[in-house]
């Protein structure tokens, strides 16, 4: 089998120019392969790129050096030479990302704001609105805040809305970062259903899983990061 | 999975541009721009007061000839034409009808002593539309889209409020269906609580139309909200562009990280 996320060599660090133009390494040399329905968990002490990493993966950060193949339909495409067209394509059909935090926009309700990626892929209207509301049910959003917009909810529903927009599209890679986080038990585990759904579907999952639990009931491996050494 | 296309067609740029250089006499107001701009996209423009960026979009809305460089467009019959080649009559009907132009201050795009729907059917008639029926039913429905009331569309927009005018201003642009729009500062000068409910309609109305967009703005959170690439000028010149969050996320140039870490957080 093939992989569909394969790292090469992979370095990432970030100069800050106005701050003496001081240059913080945080990835070097990362390498790693993920195959159709296994889950790698990010593993390392906070500060060892675990976040930069699924942000590079999300071409949200440029890729320092190396090479970051992904399979997208037929073809590979390396994110460190993808256009912003490129990327925005692949993020709509190849790659899914579940943040931290949710990123709230005045006035778009919660439902609009979980079928929004499956309008992008063409899903009519009220397939769309109907697979956003299972998944809010799955998640046990209350109803009665579907139709609102989410800058005023709790961390805890805010998260669950981002959950449920990631899982809106059966991506071939999902990245989640911590998507338990702010999560009581009974929520934690209907994202363990869902996770365990996506990695039967033959989903690539790279994340993020701070709860232990979470984490050995869902990960198929783990990935060791060490804090990148400063370059010579 | 259901067989999804995987990439879109491969559709040429609708806009082409090539070393634009705009000056007024030895001053430069933007120098040595190039970029292409894809049907369905939003550019955002970004950077200070006196970064050229409004040099940069008279230039390229044909209101401003650049003193070097090219700026081509793909007219509808798919020929890619350069704009400073068209006639002036030409390129005033693509002002007209393929294009849309929001100015900051919507006083600039208004007719303030005529009524509101006389404000978009007006640019229904500049192509000839004649029934006053249809004229009225098009102004009616671009009002509701832009959430004017419709009782208001006799009164004249001297009354509304900066929002509602700006709103108007849009509906204006929109009903003959261009295909490029500019907005020069589209919420600048309004209240934050008017500017979300704008931003909202212009992301709505931008995605269900499939409008490609260019859009100057010193707020990089509107840009953030409405662009799928930016560009970052300073002096005249493009210092950075790229993917919108990749941009404002992991910022390269100097100028770049200075604009993004000045941003006050809420």
């Amino acid at each position: 089998m093939e992989p569909v996320l394969e790292i090469r060599g992979l370095a990432k660090s970030f100069t800050l120019h106005n701050q003496g133009g001081i240059t913080l390494p945080v990835l070097s040399g990362v390498d790693l392969a993920v195959y159709p329905g296994e889950c790698v968990a990010l593993h390392g002490r906070s500060g060892a790129g675990k976040s930069t990493l699924l942000r590079t993966l999300q071409g949200n950060y440029r890729v320092g050096a190396g090479q970051v193949w992904v399979r997208h339909g037929e073809a590979r495409i390396d994110l460190a030479q993808a256009s912003p067209r490129q990327i925005i394509e692949l993020r709509r059909s190849t790659i899914g990302y579940v943040s931290q935090f949710l990123r709230v926009i005045p006035r778009v309700p919660a439902l609009e704001i979980v079928a929004e990626p499956m309008r992008a892929r063409g899903i009519g209207p009220a397939g769309a609105r109907d697979r956003a509301a299972a998944l809010l049910s799955r998640l046990n959003v209350p109803e009665r805040l579907w139709s609102l917009a989410p800058a005023t909810f709790s961390g805890g529903e805010q998260q669950r809305i981002n959950i449920a927009r990631g899982f809106a599209v059966e991506y071939p890679i999902l990245l989640l970062d911590e998507p338990t986080a702010s999560l009581d038990g009974e929520n934690r585990l209907a994202v363990i259903g869902l996770i365990d759904e996506a990695l039967a579907r033959g989903t690539a999952i790279v994340g993020i899983f701070h709860d232990a639990e979470v984490r050995e009931r869902v990960a198929s491996r783990l990935y060791e990061m060490t804090e990148a050494k400063a370059a010579a | 999975m259901s067989a999804l296309p995987i990439f879109i067609e491969e559709e040429p740029p609708l806009l082409v541009v090539d070393g634009v250089t705009v000056a007024y006499g030895s001053r430069v107001g933007c120098r040595d721009v190039s970029f292409e701009l894809w049907p369905g996209e939003v550019l955002g423009i970004v950077g200070e007061s006196g970064s050229g960026k409004t040099s940069l979009l008279n230039a390229l809305s044909a209101r401003l000839e650049p003193a070097a460089g090219r700026i081509r467009y793909r007219l509808r019959d798919g020929e890619l034409t350069d704009l400073f080649g068209l006639s002036e009559a030409a390129r005033r009907q693509l002002l007209r009808t393929d294009w849309g132009i929001v100015h900051q201050n919507p006083r600039d795009g208004l007719r303030l002593t005529v009524s509101a729907g006389a404000n978009v059917g007006e640019r229904l008639m500049a192509i000839g539309a004649r029934h006053y029926g249809e004229i009225r039913g098009a102004a009616l429905d671009w009002l509701g889209k832009v959430e004017i009331d419709p009782d208001r569309i006799d009164d004249r927009p001297l009354g509304f409020s900066g929002g509602m005018q700006q709103r108007l201003q849009i509906a204006r642009n929109l009903v003959t269906n261009p295909r490029l729009v500019f907005m020069d500062e589209p919420t600048g000068g309004l209240d934050v609580s008017v500017q979300a409910r704008l931003l909202d309609l212009i992301r709505g109305l931008v995605a269900d139309l499939g409008l490609s967009a260019i859009i100057v703005t010193h707020d990089l959170a509107v840009a953030r909200l409405l662009a799928h690439r930016l560009m970052v000028m300073r002096g005249g010149e493009v210092v950075e562009s790229g993917l919108t969050d990749q941009v404002l996320d992991d910022p390269q140039h100097p100028y770049t990280q200075l604009l993004v870490s000045s941003i006050l957080q809420v």
